[in-house]
């Protein structure tokens, strides 16, 4: 049974100008000791479908599944109050921006020592112990002084690596990196996602990477699950993800990559997102898909079968990147 | 060999802080001594990690920010207080932020016509009116578009927008301060082609500063990387990228996030964070994180040397 | 609480414009969509005043001396809120004192909006010591009590209507200075203005064209809360006779004229004091609901 498994999750949205859906029946499932990426660009709904698993959407949403089951629990079930214990805990989320995810009034060392206090009991010394220990483990150098920092006296790579300490402090089970990276710079990047895959190697815990970066995606993750407009497009582990992608747009979106240009110009994807006020009927993707043809401007494709990525098209491709490009 | 059309001398920018009441006031060394060449219709592009001062650099050149010392020269004429009316059709920028860039309560239009209405009194409002729409056109956008709001468009027309803006009085140089670092993958190709259409058709030269390596592969002609304020490598893109030789160099390509899952690499790790600008250390500003460090590194500070690839190093690879 | 995947909305949803907007997120707060109802009443009668009014305001019915409200023994439909103490109908100088509060409201707002908006923007744009020149006279003057400093003032320019209109226009004035220089602080470091100084544009022209329109959004919520400020203030003043002196029908004046009656004859001094409660709290209300809508840092979406 998977850690992690969400069926059919759909959350919408009541805004000034009627309701909008960000995530439209997205399946999640996640194995221990996993990575899983999730891929897309913005307002694709990769951050929200999480955040609604944790029970972390502003009221204004309204969020539906067929199954959302969490280490055997059925989360749809418990009380506010109940899920509260196991975020935190059990599952845990580090965010985009370290630098406003952590409190400036108080030191690193009180935020993390609070947490220990909520999830673990611990009294004053273990905390310290446990603390420094945490410290240690995400290379944070002198954490005894570290402790004492203000979030503000500590840069930004500093910060992200005390959240990760906090996010890992009560051994979960499944840790969330929304977009973990995406604010340092490229050689911090390079040490907190070597020091995130090397703590999910040690602790044996699933690991969920939100990300925009095919780059990360390539190097961090096992499996990939692709999403656009609030869809899942496709997943597939990602040696095969980039070999052959089986959807039009994972394939546009791979070819696109400044990397993989062959000459000057730029193989491009026409057109935008679709957003609240302009989504097509059939498929999403096909006022942008060069193969799109009236069916998928009408009917809305299901899901193809495994071998085929799930990508969810009427005519998945199969021919591999190269020969696409 | 064209004549460049900006040619910058030892530009030096520095800030003062202060530092609590009674502390003598810091100095934030942003850029020092940073001299460079640009041809027309080429792509300089300055790369490296926050704090290296190429922003600073960016607003230096668009006459945002004056030097603290040194000089630069544009088409021949060297900028000052005198020539900056001059000067100032001729560089224009386009930011990183689309959504910031852009005043929300002005129409596409005004936006568009605002620069000809300040620099060019004696156009008649027709004939600006049309060349607005021109330009519109020319980036991509339908004529409709001239009469709304910026809130109406997506971060990767808004970005079109500024780079219209910016091309409205016909400058020489454009730079390019992350201009496709706050948009979607998607939606950065088709600003990268518009680009590269734009710098063909009329020539333009690019300061193209940027943090994401493979962009700047895929646009530059000459590439300036920067550490703490100072170049520690400058030279053709095809070497740079085949052949670093300021270690700098090698450890930012190496960390840069490849996206093939097959192409299994060895990765230079850095060992610890990027040093405040307030308080550069002595010597070679990257000594303390540098693999090949010697105590003549952490003494004397290495110039930029050799041609045409050169390196701000004792120890250079290759 | 599972659902099926309905297909995509197929329906387009048209944006929606500004106003649409300003209103949605106006109509959340309930308080202020009945403020603004009673504001708008409010307006109406300070229009048509002299139309709705039963009697002419200082028309004195010496056979009808405080006459109470028609409810209450003794009084008649002629003179639904009764009479004052000299003959004169409630009702009408009620109605006809909106005109004056209005009045004041309008011109004091004007007045402080102006003078505040323009130098909360020089002081947003000038180097360093003409900013702390101008920010500590604005303390000074905030470190006044607001009503003691216009006492003040109106002592010195002499009591009556206008005077008590400069004086709270002038005591009012900083809070726009401080709120405008607030705003160009932080738009001035945005790009767009920057934009606008790399395509030529002057000092002046960023001032006005560029960063303004851009500040109005506070500068209106706090126009609409002084609106009610100048209002009270006013009625305080005509209260302490330094403000419109009578027979002016205007609220404050009213009040004190009637101070006597307090006693004798309820209704003289509930009625303009009910007055300027409804119509203070009412912009207030509407003030707060403004600022909710205007405010992008409280919208929810």
């Amino acid at each position: 049974m998977p850690l992690l498994e969400l069926r059919n999750l759909s959350v919408d949205f009541a805004t000034a100008s009627g309701p909008f859906r960000a995530v439209d029946g997205v399946d999640v499932s996640v194995d221990k000791g996993e990575i899983l990426a999730i891929v897309g660009e913005s307002g694709s709904g990769k951050s929200v479908s999480m955040l609604a698993m944790m029970g972390l959407l502003p009221w204004t949403a309204t969020v539906t599944a067929d199954v959302m089951n969490f280490d055997g629990k059925d989360l749809r079930q418990l009380s506010p109050k109940a899920r509260r214990k196991i975020i935190g805990k059990d599952m845990a989320m580090i965010f985009q921006e370290p630098m406003s995810s952590l409190n400036p009034c108080f030191t690193a060392g009180y935020q993390i020592k609070e947490a220990l206090r909520l999830h673990l009991g611990l009294d004053a010394k273990a905390r310290q112990k446990r603390a420094v220990e945490l410290f240690e483990m995400v290379g944070i150098p002198a954490p005894e002084e570290r402790l004492k920092a203000f979030p503000h006296q500590l840069s930004g790579g500093m910060n992200q690596r005390v959240m990760i300490a906090m996010a890992i402090a009560c051994n979960p089970k499944l840790l969330i990196a929304d977009e973990p990276t995406t604010a340092l710079d490229v050689t911090i990047q390079a040490q907190i996602l070597d020091l995130l895959t090397g703590l999910q190697r040690d602790t044996g815990m699933a690991l969920i990477l939100i990300t925009h970066d095919m780059g990360v995606v390539a190097e961090t993750a096992e499996r990939v699950s692709v999403q656009y407009a609030g869809q899942k497009v496709e997943e597939q582990p990602v040696a095969d993800l980039f070999a052959t992608p089986h959807h039009p747009y994972t394939s546009a979106l791979l070819a696109a990559l400044p990397e993989r240009a062959t000459e000057r110009h730029l193989p491009t994807i026409p057109g935008v997102v679709p957003g609240q006020f302009d989504r097509p009927e059939g498929c999403l993707f096909s006022p942008r898909c060069k193969f799109a043809d009236d069916r998928c401007r009408t009917v809305p494709p299901v899901p193809a079968s495994a071998d085929l990525g799930f990508a969810r098209c009427h005519y998945p491709l199969s021919v591999s990147a190269e020969a696409e490009a | 060999m064209t004549a460049p059309v900006v040619v910058a001398d030892k530009l030096t920018r520095h800030y003062e802080v202060k530092r609590g009441l009674f502390a003598a006031p810091g100095i934030v060394k942003a850029v020092s001594e940073t001299s460079f060449t640009l041809e027309p219709g080429k792509t300089l592009a300055i790369v490296g990690e926050s704090g290296c001062g190429k922003s600073t650099l960016a607003r230096v050149i668009t006459m945002i920010e004056e030097p603290t010392s040194g000089s630069f020269s544009i088409g021949g004429v060297t900028a000052g207080p005198d020539t900056q009316a001059q000067l100032r059709t001729d560089v224009q920028i386009v930011f990183q932020d689309p959504y910031g860039s852009l005043n929300p309560r002005q129409r596409i239009g005004s936006i568009l016509e605002e620069p000809l209405k300040i620099n060019r009194p004696k156009m008649s409002a027709a004939e600006r009116t049309a060349k607005a729409r021109e330009m519109l056109a020319l980036v991509g956008l339908r004529p409709e578009h001239f009469d709304r709001y910026p809130h109406m468009f997506s971060g990767g027309q808004r970005q079109r927008i500024a780079v219209a803006r910016a091309l409205m009085l016909e400058p020489k140089v454009l730079v390019l301060d992350e201009p496709v670092s706050a948009l979607d993958l998607s939606i950065q190709s088709q600003i990268l082609n518009l680009l590269v259409d734009l710098q063909e058709r009329m020539g333009l030269a690019y300061l193209f500063i940027s943090h994401d390596l493979s962009v700047v592969k895929h646009m530059a002609d000459d590439i300036i990387v920067m550490y703490l304020g100072r170049p520690v490598e400058m030279g053709p893109k095809d070497l740079v990228f085949a052949h670093p030789r300021h270690p700098y160099t090698k450890a930012l390509l190496s960390a840069t996030p490849v996206a093939d899952p097959k192409g299994a690499r060895q990765r230079i790790k850095l060992e610890g964070e990027l040093p405040s600008p307030l308080n550069v250390p002595p010597g070679c500003a990257f000594a303390p994180r540098c693999w090949k460090a010697e105590a003549r590194c952490r003494a004397e500070r290495p110039e930029l040397e050799g041609a045409p690839q050169s390196a701000a190093c004792f120890f250079p690879e290759g | 609480m599972a659902e099926t995947t309905a297909s995509t909305p197929t329906a387009a949803v048209a944006r929606p414009g500004r106003l649409r907007e300003f209103w949605y997120y106006f109509r959340e707060n309930r308080g202020a969509v009945m403020g603004f109802w009673v504001f708008a009443a409010f307006i109406v009668v300070a229009l048509f005043a002299p139309w709705i009014a039963p009697h002419d305001p200082s028309q004195q019915f010496r056979d009808h001396l405080l006459q109470p409200p028609f409810w209450q023994e003794g009084g008649s439909l002629a003179f639904p809120l009764g009479t004052d103490a000299l003959g004169r109908d409630m009702l009408s100088r009620l109605l006809n004192g909106a005109r004056y509060s209005f009045y004041v409201g309008i011109v004091v707002v004007a007045f402080a909006a102006t003078g505040g908006i323009i130098i909360g923007l020089i002081a947003g744009f000038a180097p360093k010591w003409l900013d702390t020149i101008i920010m500590r006279i604005m303390d000074i003057v905030l470190a006044f009590p607001s009503l003691l400093l216009a006492l003040v003032l109106v002592a010195i320019l002499g009591p009556s209507l206008t005077n008590a209109m400069i004086a709270i226009a002038i005591v009012l004035q900083p809070h726009y200075v401080r709120l405008t220089r607030a705003s160009v602080m932080s738009e001035r470091s945005k790009d767009y203005v920057t934009a606008a100084k790399v395509a030529g544009a002057g000092t002046v022209r960023l001032m006005f064209v560029t960063v303004l329109p851009n500040c109005l959004s506070p500068i209106i919520v706090q126009g609409a809360l002084s609106f009610s400020t100048a209002i009270l203030d006013a009625a305080a003043l005509g209260f302490l006779g330094m403000g419109a002196q009578p027979p002016t029908p205007e609220w404050g004046t009213m009040l004190a004229e009637a101070r006597e009656f307090i006693l004798r004859a309820w209704w003289v001094v509930t009625f303009p004091g009910l007055a300027i409660l409804i119509t203070v709290l009412a912009i207030n209300l509407m003030g707060d609901g403004l600022r909710d809508a205007l405010d992008p840092k409280l919208k929810r979406s």
